[in-house]
């Protein structure tokens, strides 16, 4: 299996952002995307999940194959983290969640509501998501938000032990994972240019 | 699918999930009209199905903006537009959860509200008809009001403005029934209509809505 994006240009609030990015994904491989802030890695992540569509180019893998997992880790407060877990492991059609709540040491927080864990808890039951929906590509936005270190090296095994399943990862982060087989990508070169007619009150001049 | 609905199900009848509010407003409204209007029992049952049928309404259109909003909120709903469930799914058991937990209590609930407004007795058996068969059509079109107004801060005015005017068929021919059995008079025909506005909207409605939240997702 592989990703291929070819000439990927997307807009945010109707605003071009990003132009013509190419890249391409094997199994087994990650791809991180690195930028400054703004610079449009959320919304190229949420193209390539299928969420909205690019305005130029082509995602060569169709949406059924991505797992999302955006800044909003989408828990219920008043559901127990395994029926957080269950249910998504329903929708997705896989089968039990030991291995996801395994792989993020939710096991002992497994009967507690989601409501009162803390925000890196949380993160890692959204985490975990992404193993129950055995998807082969994983788009991660900012996946190691509020996690201490442990909990990233546990998030970055759980990366690796999917890349050697043969599926993919494409992330935008900016702390070292340690996964020194990742690839990296820099969004800065592919910046928008500004349309001609920005300049509108210019024209008049 | 089955895991959506029961999912939704569990969140309203879970603490503040808003599953007795629709309930306790139809009450509160049911019982403040002889307040308003006075005793007299002859008035009251001549308004009486009205005064149902408006309070239903209303107590449906107060938990309308829980529909998506919440989903939104959480990034719930970006995460369920990624899976394996087709959006017109999604519409769809949304509004058969908010109509199983709205609608439903509702219905059952009315001879009791009924019986305070001194509804006559053979106009029992068509308020409850005319609830049953309307009540989906409020879900339905609700849910799609509520698709148009996913993301918006504060959307909740807005979805009523858009909403209400949508409601005004279904109240009309839904309270007409009621109105008709409790004179005692035949109620086919506007219960024909009824059922035609309410199985319209659920064969076309879902389309319209996942077409709308599918540009909101953007």
């Amino acid at each position: 299996m592989e990703l291929t994006v070819t000439g990927l240009s997307v807009a945010r609030s109707g605003i071009p952002v990003l132009e013509g990015i190419d890249f391409s994904l094997q199994s087994g491989e990650a791809l991180i995307l690195r930028g400054p802030n703004g610079v449009g890695k959320t919304t190229v992540l949420r193209t390539v999940a299928g969420l909205q569509p690019p305005l130029a180019g082509k995602v060569g893998l169709e949406r059924e194959a991505m797992a999302y997992a955006g800044h909003a880790d989408g828990i219920k407060s008043t559901l127990t983290v395994r029926e957080n877990l269950e249910f998504w492991a329903d929708v997705f059609g896989t089968g039990s969640i030991d291995p996801a709540l395994g792989a993020f040491d939710l096991a002992a927080l497994s009967d507690r509501a989601a409501g009162g864990l803390s925000a890196g808890q949380k993160r890692r039951l959204g985490l975990a998501r992404m193993v129950v929906t055995g998807r082969p590509v994983w788009v991660l936005d900012e996946p190691t938000v509020s996690l201490d270190t442990t909990a990233v090296g546990l998030f970055a095994q759980a990366v690796r032990g999917h890349l050697a399943a043969g599926g993919m990862a494409l992330m935008a982060t900016h702390i070292d994972l340690g996964l020194t087989e990742a690839h990296v990508l820099d969004m800065a070169p592919f910046r928008a240019k500004a349309p001609a007619h920005d300049d509108f009150d210019g024209s008049f001049l | 699918m089955k895991a959506l609905l029961l999912r939704d199900i569990r969140l309203a009848v879970r603490a503040g999930g808003g599953f007795g509010l629709g309930l306790a407003f139809f009450l509160i409204v049911v019982v403040l009209v002889p307040f308003g209007v006075g005793p007299d029992s002859g008035l009251l049952a001549r308004i009486a199905p009205g005064i149902l049928w408006l309070g239903a309404l209303l107590s449906c259109l107060l938990s309308l903006d829980r529909i998506f909003a919440l989903d939104w909120e959480d990034g719930s709903l970006d995460l369920l537009a990624t899976a394996p469930l087709p959006m017109e799914a999604l519409v769809s058991i949304k509004s058969l959860a908010h109509w199983l937990t709205t609608g439903v209590p509702l219905v059952l609930a009315s001879p009791l509200f009924a019986l305070l407004l001194s509804l006559p007795s053979q106009g029992y058996a068509p308020l409850l008809m005319s609830l049953a068969l309307g009540t989906p059509a409020l879900s339905v079109i609700g849910t799609f009001g509520a698709a148009l107004t996913v993301g918006l801060k504060r959307g909740g005015l807005l979805l009523s403005l858009l909403v209400l005017p949508l409601y005004v068929p279904t109240l009309i021919f839904g309270a007409e029934v009621a109105r008709r059995g409790a004179m005692g008079l035949d109620f086919t025909v506007p219960l024909a209509m009824l059922a035609g506005i309410t199985f319209g909207a659920i064969a076309l409605l879902p389309f319209a809505s996942a077409a709308v939240l599918r540009v909101n997702l953007r």
